[in-house]
């Protein structure tokens, strides 16, 4: 008896190895463990078996069962990891394959530098101001010192509409209207609208009837005012000083103020910023006396005239302040190498993608201004 | 403004270097833009000296000479000039050098077969003049090799300022130089012009017709002048700084204005008629300028006039009847004061720009009419010989000196220089300024100084001389903590929406912001015309931001891109004003052909609409308010077009395709989608920074479809929002996903599936509450749309 269940056993475990599929193997479990299975029908014989006898048979009957339950349970398992294998190789892709993407477009050189404007002078606590573009005679020169026939109108090229178009308030109401010659007429309508002391920023689109390699008729500026009291020009160096060092992100500035004229400040000077010319790039930084460095002129600024100051209808005895303008398209220049300014305007794919800014480069203080 | 070091030095006793005196005018606020030493062009070339002159064998007109250059053996040259002869000084320029005239640099050569070495110069060659008919023949003794620039007085650096408008008194050198002076880098040497006593009474009559327009008008007559060339370090001067020799009358009305800033004006006495009036022009007189041309003068402008009429646009230029010549021999030189805006206008009317204008027009000094008329008269009978008049003058010149109360405190106060008052009371002198010092200053401004009109000015003219570097770094206050936000709401929404399109794949592009006329009238017609455009391609201030974007687009598919999406963040300049708006242009393929997702495909109203919608998302506008509605401006797609609105009046967007038309007209072949968002439309979202209170609902929303027979005519919006708001409270979304016509759906008929998302709230829908839903939303299409269920 006992040999026959030996024999039987190995038996059934040749059967089990030789199953070649999962179907043979659940054939072969219900033969042997079924219901009805001849295992089954053993152990149901046990029954009618004495102590002693089901002391011996029974436990070669239950180590027979065993054995035969483990040998299917991981003959099904080797073969359901061949048939998965199988199905996943039969999955298999060419990864190398290209998937189709959308990038993301540019922001505009010119947004960019309007946004890190904003955000540096956001720090020193400058507000964004902006005004209209087609604006009239009194705001653009009247308000700002610059009356009729003052040789200093000749300075800006000029784009104006007919008469006709003419009609708003103030006292040259008869004078045609015209595009703005610079952001200016922001800080005399925010002087007349808002109560000292102020700090604003004025960039945005101006004209100029000027077109050559280096003009275009339409370009950008930011225009700076500060009034308060006991403000003086050592203010506007520190504060020029500073966002200089902040746009270009470096520490070594150095600022050359040269004495000029704007008739809407008085006095007035220029500012210089020391740079070096490398490998065909202006490299900001460093004294412009220096050995291999030259002075370029970026901003204009000066204290704001007295009679600016009245004009807006402030009184200069109470209230003094400083103005300066630079222009946007040349800063974005300076700051991120465009040798050609005439591109900027021609919306062409190839200039944005190698020019432009990710979306997602806002400029921060935390992160950097540039992008 | 040029002038050379020399002229300098006539007015400026000085040992400062070239470059200290360059360096001290920038800072002075006299801008150097340039300093050429034409020593350094003509360094190559030195006095040389003809040993002998020998006929060419085959050539009648060339000689061969053997030339002395100073350095080895003779060289030998051929040359052409008529004048070379053995025993003459002239200019020898060696093998290896640039000879700018010609724009050649020397090679060895051969002549007619005879060899040659370097050349002898002419004057042309050397660009110093268009003398050409002989070479360079030094009279004077002059040692061989020496470079000849030194001989000829061509050492003189020429240096250029950039002058202020303001600063009239610096368009003459002896301005530049009082500035050096009062800045410490030497003494002016040039003081007051002793006059020159008449010999005889001034023949001419001079009168004054127009008050306004010319003040003062001073004239005395030279008689027995002989005109011709003026000297040679006159000429090479005046050529220095740009001014074309003319003749020695001439020339010395040129040297006095770059030397003073004093323009002037000698007349042939024998060509003028009876006296020198000064008058407004009269209608239809015209002056044939000295320039040849003729100008049409109006009633506005002051001429000068004899019987005959005008003769000369006063202040501007002189005419062609009554100047000077090589037969001059009695002149009449005239010292005037013209009123400065008068002169603008007239320049700027006649469009004549002229060396005397823009000093005139700036304001000479009022005070230096005799100084100037003695200046001329005594460099005439120098150089020209002849016996003066004695002066007529007719009016007087604004000359008083104004006077400016002054606070020496002010120049601390306003530019953070604290200079000692006794030093700002110096430097106030040395520029010529009075001052009384009691508590408070009374500054008179000197007679040259018109744009001094103010205590500011003068804490500008301290500081600039006292040196505009001593302006300290004062740190501007700082509020305290984190610095407050400054954007508004609107720069906010503009920046957003930049950043999203951007994000969407859009490229930010900036144009211009004038447009052909045929563009504007395209898009509804510009409100606003430039009177001086600079082109007409720049000419109309845009109603609408896309023409200006189609031709960007049109442009990069013409350079081969395969499709082009842009944004510009612009305004519309409308009649009532200028709106912020955004254009859109999407043009070409937007998908392109790709192994997954099947063939490329070309822009159409919905990338429109999905543009639009998501940068309106972006800038803030209520998204599940907004309402689309069909048809938009003339120039979309009568078919193909939408609005949003927000009610029946805001309207916050257009999309849709470009008018085929218009899209053929702009060379596009295939579809384009723009739009445009009119920012200025969008409500300003009251932010409250708190949300309501939000749980997620525990409860897992369920979604049922519901397929439906519209009309074709039917709007889609329509449909899913009747869906939607069946039950407001169960239903939280509706969308359409499928669309289809043709088989099994009737004519005239869409087959079209809704699915519709229900929210259970605290427990689940039982199937009766999912049927009554059902039934709900079918009736809801029903009678919204005339919707049928499909069985």
């Amino acid at each position: 008896m006992m040999t026959d269940i030996a024999a039987e056993t190995a038996d059934w475990l040749a059967r089990i190895a030789g199953a070649a599929s999962s179907d043979a193997v659940e054939a072969i479990r219900i033969e042997a463990l079924g219901k009805s299975g001849a295992i089954t029908a053993k152990l149901k014989t046990l029954g009618k078996m004495t102590s002693d006898e089901r002391k011996t048979v029974g436990a070669a009957l239950n180590d027979m069962r065993q054995q035969v339950q483990a040998a299917l349970g991981a003959r099904k398992a080797t073969l359901e990891a061949a048939a998965l294998d199988a199905k996943l190789a039969a999955e298999s892709v060419d990864v190398t394959l290209p998937v189709a993407d959308r990038l993301p477009g540019r922001i505009h050189p010119i947004s960019q530098v309007m946004d890190e404007l904003a955000e540096i002078f956001a720090d020193l606590g400058f507000s964004v101001k902006t005004g209209p573009e087609i604006e009239d005679d009194w705001h653009n020169f009247t308000a700002l010192n610059i009356p009729e026939h003052h040789p200093a109108r000749a300075m800006h090229d000029t784009f104006y509409f007919p008469a006709e178009e003419a009609g708003a308030a103030g006292p040259d109401a008869a004078a045609p209207k015209l595009l703005r010659t610079h952001t200016s007429p922001v800080q005399i309508r925010t002087m007349m609208n808002e109560p000292p002391p102020i700090r604003i920023i004025a960039p945005g689109r101006v004209y100029r009837s000027d077109s050559d390699a280096t003009h275009t008729p339409m370009f950008h500026q930011v225009e700076g005012l500060v009034i308060d009291r006991d403000i003086h020009m050592g203010h506007l160096k520190w504060t020029l000083e500073t966002f200089l060092k902040a746009f270009f992100e470096v520490e070594d500035i150095v600022l050359r103020l040269r004495p000029s004229y704007f008739p809407f400040t008085e006095p007035s000077a220029e500012i210089d910023v020391g740079c070096a010319l490398q490998d065909g790039a202006l490299k900001i930084g460093g004294s412009g006396d220096d050995d291999g460095r030259q002075w370029l002129e970026v901003l204009g600024s000066g204290m704001v005239n007295r009679r600016v100051i009245e004009n807006c209808g402030l009184d200069p005895q109470e209230w003094q302040g400083f103005a300066f303008g630079a222009g946007i398209d040349r800063l974005a220049m300076l700051k991120y190498g465009m040798t050609d300014l005439r591109p900027f305007f021609d919306g062409d794919a190839r200039w944005l993608s190698h020019y432009g800014f990710s979306p997602f480069a806002v400029p921060t203080l935390s992160g950097g201004v540039g992008a | 403004m040029k002038f050379t070091l020399s002229w300098l030095k006539d007015h400026l006793d000085t040992d400062a270097t070239l470059d200290e005196i360059v360096l001290k005018l920038t800072t002075l606020g006299l801008e150097v833009e340039g300093v050429t030493d034409p020593a350094a062009t003509l360094a190559p070339f030195r006095i040389a000296k003809v040993l002998s002159a020998a006929p060419h064998p085959d050539a009648d007109r060339l000689q061969i000479l053997s030339v002395d250059t100073g350095t080895g053996d003779p060289v030998q040259v051929v040359c052409g000039a008529p004048n070379a002869r053995a025993g003459m000084t002239g200019v020898f320029a060696p093998e290896g050098s640039y000879v700018p005239g010609t724009g050649l640099t020397l090679k060895p050569t051969k002549i007619r077969g005879v060899a040659s070495s370097g050349m002898m110069l002419s004057e042309r060659e050397l660009e110093l003049s268009d003398e050409h008919d002989g070479i360079i023949d030094i009279a004077e003794a002059a040692d061989v090799g020496t470079p000849y620039a030194e001989v000829a007085g061509l050492d003189d650096p020429v240096i250029e300022v950039g002058i202020t408008p303001n600063r009239q008194d610096c368009l003459g050198v002896h301005g530049i130089a009082r500035d050096l002076a009062a800045a410490g880098l030497g003494t002016l040497k040039t003081g007051r012009v002793t006059l020159v006593p008449g010999a005889f009474p001034c023949p001419v009559e001079v009168r004054i017709e127009d008050m306004e327009g010319v003040p003062a008008l001073h004239a005395r007559v030279v008689r027995g002048v002989k005109n011709g060339a003026s000297p040679a370090w006159m000429q090479r001067r005046l050529t220095a700084v740009g001014q074309k020799p003319i003749d020695l009358l001439v020339d010395i009305t040129n040297y006095i204005m770059i030397d003073r800033g004093r323009p002037l004006h000698v007349y042939d006495l024998a060509r003028l008629d009876g006296p020198l009036v000064a008058r407004k022009a009269r209608a239809g007189e015209s002056v044939t300028a000295l320039n040849d041309k003729d100008y049409g003068l109006d009633e506005t402008m002051t001429v000068l006039a004899d019987d005959n009429g005008a003769h000369d646009i006063a202040g501007i230029m002189g005419g062609a009847r009554t100047g000077v010549s090589a037969e001059t021999t009695d002149i009449l030189i005239e010292c005037a004061y013209f009123e400065p805006i008068a002169i603008g206008r007239t320049g700027r009317k006649l469009n004549l720009v002229s060396d005397a204008r823009a000093r005139f027009e700036r304001g000479v000094d009022p005070a230096f009419l005799q100084g100037g008329m003695a200046l001329a008269t005594r460099m005439v009978m120098e150089l020209a010989g002849g016996e003066a008049s004695d002066v007529v003058e007719a009016g007087a010149a604004p000359d008083e000196m104004r006077r400016i109360t002054y606070d020496p405190v002010l120049c601390a106060q306003l530019s953070g220089v604290d200079v000692p008052a006794d030093e700002q009371a110096d430097i106030l002198a040395r520029l010529g300024f009075t001052v009384e010092q009691q508590s408070v200053w009374t500054v008179g401004v000197p007679t040259w100084r018109r744009d001094i009109d103010g205590a500011a000015d003068l804490v500008e003219e301290v500081v600039r001389i006292h040196g505009i570097e001593h302006v300290p770094s004062t740190p501007l206050p700082r509020q305290a903590g984190v610095a407050r936000p400054t954007a508004t709401a609107d720069q906010l929404v503009e920046r957003r929406t930049r950043r999203a399109l951007a994000a969407r794949g859009l490229d930010e592009a900036v144009t211009w912001s004038f447009i052909p006329e045929a563009d504007a009238d395209r898009f509804g017609g510009g409100a606003h015309r430039l009177a001086n455009p600079i082109s007409t391609d720049l000419a109309v201030m845009q109603p609408a931001t896309l023409p200006a974007l189609l031709m960007a687009a049109k442009t990069n598919l013409d350079r081969g891109a395969d499709g082009t999406r842009l944004f510009e963040v612009a305004r519309r300049y409308l009649a009532d004003g200028e709106q912020p708006t955004i254009g859109i242009v999407i043009a070409g393929t937007v998908k392109t052909a790709d192994w997954r997702d099947g063939p490329a495909r070309g822009a159409d109203v919905f990338d429109a609409k999905a543009e639009a919608l998501a940068a309106l998302g972006a800038a803030g506008a209520p998204v599940d308010k907004l309402q689309i509605a069909r048809g938009a401006a003339d120039w979309y797609h009568p078919g193909r077009a939408g609005t949003v609105k927000l009610g029946p009046k805001t309207l916050l967007a257009e999309f849709g395709e470009l008018h085929p038309r218009l899209a053929g007209e702009y060379g596009f072949k295939d579809r384009v989608a723009v739009a445009e968002l009119y920012l200025d439309a969008l409500p300003r979202a009251k932010t409250k920074r708190a949300r309501p209170a939000f749980t997620p609902p525990a409860l897992q929303a369920v979604t049922r479809d519901f397929a439906f027979l519209i009309g074709r005519d039917v709007a889609a919006a329509d449909l899913i929002r009747a869906c939607r708001t069946a039950d407001k409270k169960a239903i939280t979304g509706a969308t359409l996903f499928d669309r289809f016509a043709g088989e099994g759906v009737p004519d005239g008929k869409l087959s079209v599936a809704v699915r519709v998302t229900l929210q259970p709230d605290g427990k689940s829908f039982t199937d009766d509450e999912i049927a009554a839903l059902s039934e709900r939303i079918v009736a809801a299409a029903a009678k919204a749309v005339g919707a049928d269920l499909r069985g």
